[in-house]
């Protein structure tokens, strides 16, 4: 199924050629899966968060009222239909029009149960608006059609659901409170884990958050709900939850970033780009942002603040990029990059020089 | 009878005058009528129309979710083709079918009127809706338009597709709304028959009433909001797109404001034609009658303050969450009182098993599931879990189509004989409610079972474990189909070929039964008086000295 997941890209390209927006490949499979999650096709999701068991406890207390209310009207219902059927043309009917009592009861005994539920529903409620100040933060960019999730405290870490090749998109330590803070790129997306009970509007222009603490080892569906377009239903990814002495060095692990078979290393360049924030603050189209655009950097002479003028070739990049503070282009002299020495290897630099070579 | 028309007294010796189809002939009788019937009529086949494209709509769909990949269309064309089911249905069939159908033929008739107060702005309420439909209709097609029938921003106002058409459909369609909700409340006030106190008014009068209401004060709140977002669009100012400074909440905000009293306008009629149906069927005078009455006005009032329950995921406020929450509960005790009152109504009755009261039975099963599990989703934490997933489709598939459809479709039946002098086929009738109850269930009850299992809603495409619901609600929703079908050919074959109706058929003891079926053109022969409520039939036993008012 993985094999068959076409990348956005792939298919916009698709779109292009066919001319037309009604233009799709008929039988690509959209979506991606976790192992199945409950024991029977009936049952609840797996409880996998601290909210689980109690959403549950009033869904199912819910659930028992519905049950016996139901099962009183439709009782009610048809031992009338069968006791008072119409036997003959003149049969009589009874003269009662109404009852004080009875109608006072049976808007009461509701109204009673309804506050209860009203009350034990926003007693959950506020604590699952309440993140504990212990949380550890974790930021999710939300993108038609994919999911971006960074580590703030694991700098250079980043994971994704649609291009990268393990589907993990989000890695959470068990019994750890985490909170995530959500944005939106373009349209309104919606982060939904139905293990763990947690949904929330994912909105451009502002920050909506979501916490969770996760009680099961396992790997989760995470799915968008709220309508995002075409590839809507291919939103989905999967969260590992995993012990707390395993966390970190699976995170940095998936976190890693090699070279595929058969990846050009400016392809492989082009992945580090975005991954390992470079994007943030090159552009690739000539813009200057907080620091040089890359279009055109290749063997450019560039004059640095000190007054001197170099040749950005391989050398002078690989410095740059290791120490970014030993010769800032002139105008530059404010932007403080931080130093990759550590983060990046010989073969991710190269390759992210054969990137930069490559923006003509 | 408990209503007394002078004229009527002896029906037999009452000279029959035309009905008024046969009053005028042309094509022009037609488009240009100021008669309420026939305009109701005109709505009648309209609704009908527009329900058969959406109901083809919603088959194809559930066709495509018979696997979880996509095998028959496009994801694109999976997109156009919910936003088409859901556009259509509400904006084209639900909000109009009761009022505009039902409403229109019976409610002059209900009141001893020759027709609404406002005849000339009936007819241009249904050119509105015409026209407006018309457009709407080729924008989707053409236009294909794929952002639901919610227009959610900034989907809607970045998608390259026809929103500014179909929006402006909408905004049109939304006058026909109120310019009908207008002249309805003006009739129900001005032009009720000597006697015909506010306590002797059917029930249905008092549903439409309150849907009026509603339609009045809720509608212009989609037209501003449909009218900011062709704004944005075409001038480009900022006012949901956050691209231009705008905030995407606040147009749902704005949205819901018309939107969840929508739901009323599209409930409310229909528990208006239940309590008719369950009263005539049982010949028992309806119980709880100003609990009833009064439940419909409440619901009109509640149901502009809880529209945030759209919202409870869309990061708005959590104190406005608890809020929405407490008030959505609020709903739920009126709306309960109505239930309940129906089916004490059966208590003690002469209860005729006739097409049109299987389905107000049937109503009052999906109804009750529908409401029931509102409940899950008015409780917060619950919500959080459920909001945007299949439950939430189920829930208001029991709502609009268990309840609203459903209780229209009894309708039809009940009045199909005042409407068109003919009777359907009552075993036909019968089986094809059978098929419609059936198949419904079927269609929609496992859906709550994958929407609690975390599936969500408007997918073109699923993960592999929800499959077998899948096929299963595939299965009930041909089987609906089938019934409808059915349906639809046996009431029109009845044109041809029913048994003449009679003027009363079922023993009803309102007004609209006092006249012939179908109706002259001026309603009544004499001025209707009245000098009893419209559930006084003769089977009820007073001998028990029960007192009457």
């Amino acid at each position: 199924m993985l094999s068959m997941f076409l990348a956005p890209e792939t298919e916009e390209a698709a779109k292009a050629a066919a001319g037309d927006a009604v233009a799709a490949a008929p039988t690509e499979v959209l979506t991606k899966t976790a192992p199945l999650e409950t024991a029977h096709s009936w049952a609840m999701p797996t409880q996998a968060s601290t909210f689980s068991e109690s959403t549950d406890n009033l869904y199912f207390f819910i659930v028992a009222l519905d049950v016996f209310f139901f099962a009183l009207i439709i009782a009610a219902m048809g031992y009338f239909m069968w006791k008072y059927r119409r036997r003959s043309e003149d049969q009589k009917t009874s003269s009662i029009t109404h009852n004080g009592k009875v109608e006072f009861l049976w808007s009461a005994i509701p109204a009673v149960l309804l506050v209860v539920i009203f009350a034990w529903a926003e007693i959950d409620w506020i604590k699952q608006s309440t993140p504990p100040p212990d949380a550890i933060d974790i930021r999710v960019t939300g993108r038609q059609w994919y999911w971006q999730v960074d580590y703030p405290d694991y700098p250079g870490v980043s994971l994704s659901s649609s291009t990268e090749e393990p589907l993990v998109t989000m890695i959470v330590p068990k019994g750890q409170p985490v909170r995530l803070i959500m944005t939106s790129e373009d349209v309104l997306h919606s982060f939904y884990i139905p293990a763990f009970r947690v949904k929330k509007d994912v909105i451009p222009g502002r920050y909506t958050t979501l916490w969770f603490e996760a009680t099961r080892v396992g790997e989760f569906n995470i799915f968008c709900s709220e309508y995002c377009g075409d590839r809507h239903s291919a939103m989905a990814g999967v969260i590992k939850v995993l012990e707390p002495e395993m966390f970190e060095a699976t995170l940095r692990d998936a976190g890693k970033l090699e070279q595929k078979g058969g990846e050009s290393g400016a392809d492989f360049g082009g992945r580090i780009y975005s991954r390992r924030g470079c994007v943030a603050c090159h552009t690739l189209d000539g813009t200057p942002a907080t620091g040089p655009s890359w279009k055109g950097l290749y063997g450019k002479s560039q004059v640095l603040a000190s007054g001197e003028t170099i040749v950005a070739d391989d050398n002078y990049i690989k410095e740059s990029i290791l120490q970014p503070q030993a010769k800032i282009v002139a105008g530059y002299a404010g932007a403080n990059m931080p130093s990759y020495q550590g983060q990046l290897d010989d073969k991710q630099i190269t390759a992210l020089i054969e990137f930069i070579k490559q923006q003509k | 009878m408990a209503t007394a028309d002078i004229s009527s007294a002896h029906p037999g010796d009452r000279a029959r005058e035309p009905s008024f189809y046969a009053a005028h002939k042309g094509l022009k009788s037609w488009l240009f009528t100021l008669d309420h019937k026939r305009l109701g009529m005109m709505y009648l086949a309209a609704t009908m129309l527009f329900f058969f494209v959406g109901g083809v709509a919603a088959l194809i769909l559930r066709t495509e979710l018979l696997t979880p990949e996509l095998d028959l269309v496009s994801a694109t064309t999976y997109n156009k083709l919910f936003t088409v089911h859901g556009a259509v249905m509400v904006f084209l069939v639900i909000i109009p079918s009761v009022p505009g159908a039902l409403g229109n033929f019976l409610l002059p008739l209900m009141l001893g009127a020759k027709d609404v107060a406002f005849p000339r702005l009936n007819l241009l309420s249904f050119w509105i809706y015409t026209l407006g439909a018309v457009f709407f209709l080729i924008t989707l097609v053409t236009g294909s338009l794929d952002t639901g029938w919610t227009f959610y921003t900034p989907y809607s106002t970045s998608s390259g597709t026809a929103v500014i058409s179909a929006t402006f459909g909408a905004f049109v369609l939304g006058f026909s709304s109120i310019l009908t909700g207008l002249n309805f409340l003006v009739t129900v006030h001005k032009m009720r028959a000597p006697g015909l106190t506010w306590n002797r008014l059917p029930l249905f009068v008092w549903a439409i009433y309150s849907t009026a209401v509603i339609q009045i004060l809720a509608t212009p709140v989609l037209a501003i909001t449909l009218l900011l977002l062709i704004i944005e669009r075409t001038l480009n100012i900022g006012i949901f797109d956050p691209a231009m400074g705008g905030d995407p909440v606040l147009y749902q905000h704005f949205f819901w404001f018309y939107s969840h009293p929508a739901v009323y306008i599209m409930i409310l009629p229909g528990f208006g034609i239940i309590s008719e149906l369950i009263a005539v069927h049982s010949r028992k005078h309806i119980f709880g009658y100003k609990a009833i009455a009064l439940s419909s006005i409440a619901i009109a009032i509640i149901s502009f303050l809880v529209w945030g329950h759209h919202m409870f995921v869309s990061g708005q406020s959590e104190l406005a969450g608890v809020v929405f929450s407490f008030l959505t509960f609020a709903v739920a005790v009126p709306t309960a009182i109505k239930v309940f009152s129906w089916v004490a109504t059966l208590y003690k009755g002469s209860i005729a098993f006739n097409t049109p009261m299987l389905y107000a039975l049937a109503f009052l099963f999906t109804f009750t599931i529908g409401g029931l599990t509102g409940i899950f989703l008015g409780a917060l934490s619950v919500n959080v879990h459920l909001h945007d997933t299949y439950f939430v489709v189920a829930h208001f598939h029991y709502v609009m189509m268990g309840g609203t459809i459903i209780a229209f479709i009894g309708g039809i039946h009940h009045w199909w004989g005042k409407m068109t002098g003919r009777m359907f086929n009552e075993t036909h009738g019968r089986w094809g409610c059978l098929l419609v109850f059936i198949g419904f269930n079927v269609t929609f009850f496992n859906q709550f079972i994958i929407g609690q299992q975390g599936m969500p809603r408007r997918y073109a495409t699923y993960v592999p474990q929800f499959q077998q619901q899948h096929v299963l609600s595939t299965i009930g929703s041909y089987i609906l189909g089938l019934g409808l079908l059915w349906t639809l050919i046996y009431l029109l074959r009845s044109l041809r070929s029913g048994a003449p109706a009679g003027d009363n058929p079922y023993g009803g003891a309102s007004l609209e039964w006092d006249t012939q079926s179908p109706p002259i053109e001026h309603n009544f022969h004499g001025q209707p008086r009245v000098d009893a409520d419209p559930y006084n039939f003769p089977q009820i036993d007073r001998s028990g000295g029960m007192d009457h008012h």
